[in-house]
């Protein structure tokens, strides 16, 4: 009798943890409320702002050519938990995204979740689009169906275990993935909220800016400090406004290095940054002067500790 | 007498030629410090920060000038590793790596000539400042 009570719990046991498993890591698309502003077409022209403000191209395009609108992808990111490649976001049919739908986009980059219904990693930083307007994710649709074709479809990414099965992701956005919307802060400027707004959500700014614990999750204590690069080559530098970060640089300053690569020093950004510079110099000078007013207003931290840096 | 001899002269190559390699690291650092100090000052001027002088801006035509003629050789092949940022593709696609240092003294070149004032200066040297992102992009390690 008592053998059969204590089966009988331990069946229970195993039953609901299955269930909270399957709940926490199944892929949740959008609501179809949140969906009914898409039913108008988007933007071009403005989408067009938008994917410069999102970065698509620093990780999209095709490596190796000068053209930010050929989204080919194929560019490999090293991580510790193993190489991701970067897929096609082209408007080709079959190895891009030619027939998607708005919708799919919004639940893609707010969402993290494939037209297939399947988890997409967090290389791809959904974790800050996901603060995005679904208005400009409508207008961004819209602009990448003017882009060319580019033919050629990526290759998987090649992924160490457990990493590699990406129902797992399910768990990463129930520990990381934060979808509270960021909503303007009346206490600040149109100028500062218009920062933080391209900043947290399109320029995902914070997604290389600060360190990562072991299973890949930002360390919310030191949001924006820096930290080793993901990929394994040298060291991103602290946004906040210690010391060892951005503290000596004037909002003119910021407004400079995201135009031209140029910082005070006179040095240029390098690596990945001088990619994403090319995206940030076409926005107007006022979104860069935006940018520049929220990250002067990022409460100091220290962050991790840099090792010394050879100069050339 | 004729072992000891040959020993000191060997130990004196290698020296120096260890020598060569941490040279080569120094040289270039010191010579893109020069362009980056340069670059600081004109930066300051291009920001509002300081007043327009066109000797400033000469100074980092020249200092890129200069760089260009000697960067393309101070990269031996056993000047890979030690305290450099330099990235291994600088090896890997050496001819396009020099091709951008060439490039970058023409274009100084050319601006020495074509800058003349602080008009000429805001309409001409922005596009001289993506000479040095697109090196930097690739070539060196980021920090």
């Amino acid at each position: 009798m008592r053998m059969v009570k204590w089966s009988a719990a331990f069946v229970l046991v195993i039953a609901i943890g299955l269930a909270a498993f399957v709940l926490i890591t199944a892929p949740r698309a959008l609501s179809d409320q949140r969906l009914t502003v898409l039913k108008t077409p988007g933007n071009a022209q403005r989408g067009e702002g938008i994917f410069n403000a999102g970065g698509c191209a620093s990780c999209h395009a095709t490596p190796e050519q000068e053209d930010r609108t050929v989204l080919g992808g194929g560019l490999e990111l090293a991580s510790a938990f193993g190489t991701f490649v970067v897929p096609n976001i082209s408007s080709h049919p079959q190895d891009g995204i030619g027939l998607w739908q708005a919708r799919d986009l919004a639940n893609a980059m707010l969402e993290g979740v494939s037209p297939r219904s399947e988890h997409y990693y967090p290389a791809f930083p959904y974790a800050a689009y996901t603060h995005a307007k679904i208005e400009d994710i409508a207008d961004l649709m819209a602009y990448l169906r003017t882009l060319p074709a580019v033919e050629g479809k990526t290759v998987s990414h090649r992924l160490s275990f457990p990493f590699n099965i990406r129902v797992l992701i399910g768990g990463w956005k129930f520990l990381f993935f934060n979808r509270t919307p960021v909503q303007d802060d009346p206490t600040h400027s149109a100028q500062w909220n218009r920062g933080r707004y391209l900043v947290e959500a399109l320029g995902h700014c914070a997604e290389c800016h600060s360190p990562r614990n072991a299973l890949g999750g930002i360390i919310a204590a030191q949001r924006f400090a820096g930290g080793p690069d993901p990929e394994g080559k040298g060291w991103v530098p602290n946004l906040t406004q210690h010391e060892k970060g951005l503290k000596d640089w004037s909002i003119a300053d910021i407004e400079d290095v995201l135009a031209s690569g140029s910082t005070p020093e006179g040095d240029y950004v390098g690596g990945s940054m001088a990619k994403v510079v090319r995206n940030s110099a076409q926005l107007s000078k006022e979104d860069r002067e935006a940018m520049a007013d929220y990250i002067k207003s990022l409460a100091p931290i220290e962050g991790p500790v840099r090792p010394p840096r050879p100069a050339f | 007498m004729i072992r000891p001899i040959f020993t000191l002269l060997f130990l004196l190559t290698g020296f120096s030629l260890a020598q060569a390699q941490t040279d080569a690291i120094a040289q270039r650092r010191a010579i893109m410090k020069g362009v980056g100090q340069a670059n600081a000052d004109v930066g300051k001027i291009a920001k509002g920060e300081a007043p327009f002088d066109l000797a400033k801006v000469k100074a980092l035509l020249s200092a890129s000038q200069e760089a260009s003629a000697k960067m393309p050789g101070l990269f031996p092949d056993n000047s890979k590793t030690g305290d450099t940022a330099a990235l291994p593709k600088v090896w890997q696609t050496k001819a396009d790596f020099d091709a951008r240092w060439k490039k970058l003294g023409e274009d100084a070149a050319a601006l020495q000539i074509a800058i003349t004032d602080q008009a000429s200066f805001k309409a001409k040297m922005s596009d001289f400042g993506k000479n040095c992102g697109g090196c930097h992009e690739g070539y060196r390690q980021k920090n």
